[in-house]
């Protein structure tokens, strides 16, 4: 038996790679200054949903929501092996905390195909793991978090490994169902040659848009819309037009979007500068090194 | 939706699993009896299982002033959807204003289904929570009292305050072992109310077919000294003076996230922002640069002190005594100044 798997990543600004000119002067992060990437355990994500469709078959469908550059990890999971992918991208979504992203991201999976929803454990820019198991109660079925590893999949139901923090668990649902899979599941395969040659001109409207904008700043609006209208067509005979909903064409309720949907407000940003207060320099040296030995006994801080 | 409560109590979710309570619950109980008494409402914990009175009586101890304890034997194992709806259902029906969770494997799986149940903001991973006011710039709306969810974010190079005032209740998942947990206090009285339970199998769509559990093998959090080392150390082999100098410290040995991913430690020695956060009395960090993820999980020690050979590592931002050198001619002084220093003392004794 087939399954069609639906996996929702994300297009994340690289953490680790943070230096102080990423940082603006009132503390803030510049996104900007960040290299943009697939989210590492949405790659993990992918993984399994590859390994799922090659082992039984179906269909792998990515969606994404986020600014029009995320079509470039939309294009990355076509080298990789995903069939069909989808870019939400709509002003309206704007400043969405994880309540309105899985509200919004629940609107797009129900117009998709799916048995088996999948989600990294969690993005690298918030930590937070809350929109898999927010999309789960909004779509009404069963969450499996921290998935290391898939055990069966049996037509009706799936069994998986979870990791429960001080050990594992393995647990049996019903599908759908869905899975947030964590770093240790798999290696994720890299993009194949021939799919990257396939899907390189592979582009989303928005993209599209952008790039005749560039080209014809002196076009009337309706020549340019013509123009990407043309562009769009031409890349869909090809199979090369990536889709592109809004938040009209998912249904999304806007009462449940973008800021009026969140109930978590940023009152304040901080950079963190963690000092010490006292400090002193040790030699190191016998005498230096047995007195302060010497001084954190005297503090009863060594016993 | 659940409207804004300004009279409701705060709560804390005591996780239990076979009637053994978490630490992170316990944890949160000093932090959210301070909460409650700023805005001069009731402690309250919610405690989920089947046969878990002994607990209620540990959480008084521990400073609620009342237990709500829901019993029903398809309770007795921890399942996201049964344990969510419970909960949801309490909330509904007793409309506190703060509910706050460990950020526990089992936390971070039902805090966010249950915020998505009930349509109410939820911040993951607080390391602190504050009573504060705040005015909006908009509308210059005033909202009095509000709980201010402090977490890092983007890799912990940020630190940001998180508030909802539109919507009920406010809730937070709260890192393990950021908190000084408070001592019980065996006099303490309070009210235990025992909640009738509405599920049924259909709440309980997961099997669990086999668990297996295992202990940390260390104890970070409750070792009073620990001695951490980083990548610096060079080898699975050169660890040992990790190992040799917390010995003879009586501390527990610790590491870095780059030295469990090179293979010198086991993971469960980890300090940091997926490892465990400890605030030991005294933190001696070898060979240990000091990402900011690290420093997440150290930062609170009482007394740090670095080796380094680089004088510009960040840990050195932090540290009390900071010794820039080879670490594999500073450990051994250490070790050599510490055994003098208790021979001297049994002498002493003797004398």
């Amino acid at each position: 038996m087939a399954y069609n798997c639906v996996i929702l990543i994300k297009q994340v600004p690289d953490t680790k790679r943070i230096t102080g000119e990423a940082m603006n002067d009132d503390g803030t992060v510049n996104r900007s200054a960040l290299p943009a990437i697939f989210n590492p355990e949405d790659l993990n994500a992918l993984e399994l949903a590859l390994q799922i469709k090659d082992k039984f078959g179906g269909k792998v469908t990515v969606i994404t929501m986020g600014l029009p550059a995320a079509s470039a990890i939309l294009r990355d999971s076509l080298f990789r092996g995903a069939d069909d992918a989808i870019l939400i991208t709509d002003q309206r979504c704007a400043a969405s905390d994880t309540l309105a992203t899985s509200y919004i991201l629940s609107c797009a999976v129900k117009k998709a195909d799916f048995d088996i929803v999948l989600c990294g454990r969690q993005a690298i820019d918030g930590d937070t793991a809350q929109v898999g198991p927010q999309l789960a109660e909004k779509l009404g079925i069963p969450q499996i978090t921290y998935v290391e590893e898939l055990i069966e999949l049996n037509g009706k139901s799936i069994t998986a490994r979870r990791n429960i923090g001080a050990g594992w668990q393995q647990v049996r649902t019903k599908l759908p169902a869905l899975l947030t899979v964590t770093g240790d599941a798999n290696e994720p395969r890299v993009a194949a040659a021939k799919k990257m040659m396939k899907y390189k001109n592979a582009h989303t409207p928005v993209e599209v848009e952008q790039e005749v904008r560039s080209q014809k700043t002196e076009d009337s609006e309706a020549k340019i819309k013509k123009l990407v209208e043309k562009k769009c067509s031409e890349l869909s005979e090809k199979g090369l037009l990536i889709k592109q909903w809004d938040l009209d064409y998912i249904e999304a309720d806007l009462k449940w979007c973008g800021r009026t949907g969140s109930p978590t407000k940023v009152r304040r940003i901080q950079s963190v500068v963690l000092a010490a207060k006292e400090s002193k320099n040790i030699e190191p040296n016998d005498q230096d090194v047995s007195d302060m030995i010497h001084e954190l006994i005297e503090d009863k801080i060594i016993a | 939706m659940i409207d804004v409560n300004r009279k409701g109590e705060v709560w804390v979710f005591a996780e239990q699993h076979n009637g053994h309570l978490e630490d992170t619950p316990i944890e949160l109980m000093s932090k959210a009896r301070r909460l409650a008494d700023t805005l001069g409402v009731k402690l309250a914990a919610a405690v989920l299982g089947d046969g878990a009175k002994d607990i209620a009586t540990k959480l008084i101890h521990y400073g609620a002033d009342k237990v709500y304890l829901a019993e029903h034997p398809l309770l007795g194992t921890y399942q996201t959807n049964s344990y969510a709806k419970v909960i949801f259902d309490l909330i509904h029906k007793y409309k506190p204003q703060i509910v706050l969770y460990g950020a526990t494997a089992a936390g971070r799986d039902l805090a966010p289904r249950i915020a998505s149940a009930a349509k109410a903001g939820l911040t993951a991973d607080c390391t602190d929570l504050q009573i504060g006011d705040h005015q909006t710039t908009k509308d210059e709306q005033f909202h009095k009292n509000l709980l201010f969810q402090i977490r890092p974010a983007f890799g912990g190079n940020i630190i940001a305050t998180i508030i909802n005032y539109d919507r009920w209740p406010q809730m937070a998942t709260v890192r393990e072992g950021v908190m000084p947990p408070p001592e019980p206090d065996v006099s303490r009285k309070g009210e235990v109310i025992e909640e009738k339970v509405q599920i049924s199998q259909q709440d309980l769509p997961l099997e669990i077919l086999e668990e297996h559990k295992r202990p940390k093998k260390v104890n970070l959090k409750a070792a009073r000294i620990i001695v951490a080392g980083g990548a610096g150390v060079g080898s699975k082999d050169n660890f040992k003076l990790i190992w040799d100098l917390a010995n003879c410290l009586g501390a527990a040995p610790a590491a870095t996230r780059a030295a469990v991913d090179l293979g010198f430690i086991d993971s469960d020695h980890q300090v940091g922002q997926t490892g465990t956060t400890v605030r030991p009395s005294l933190y001696l960090a070898v060979g240990v640069s000091g990402a900011i993820q690290h420093q997440a999980g150290m930062s609170q020690s009482q007394k740090i002190i670095a080796v380094n050979n680089d004088p510009d590592a960040p840990i050195f931002q932090i540290a009390h005594y900071k010794i820039v050198g080879d670490l594999n001619v500073v450990v051994p002084k250490m070790i050599k100044a510490v055994k003098e220093k208790s021979i001297k003392e049994e002498k002493t004794v003797k004398a």
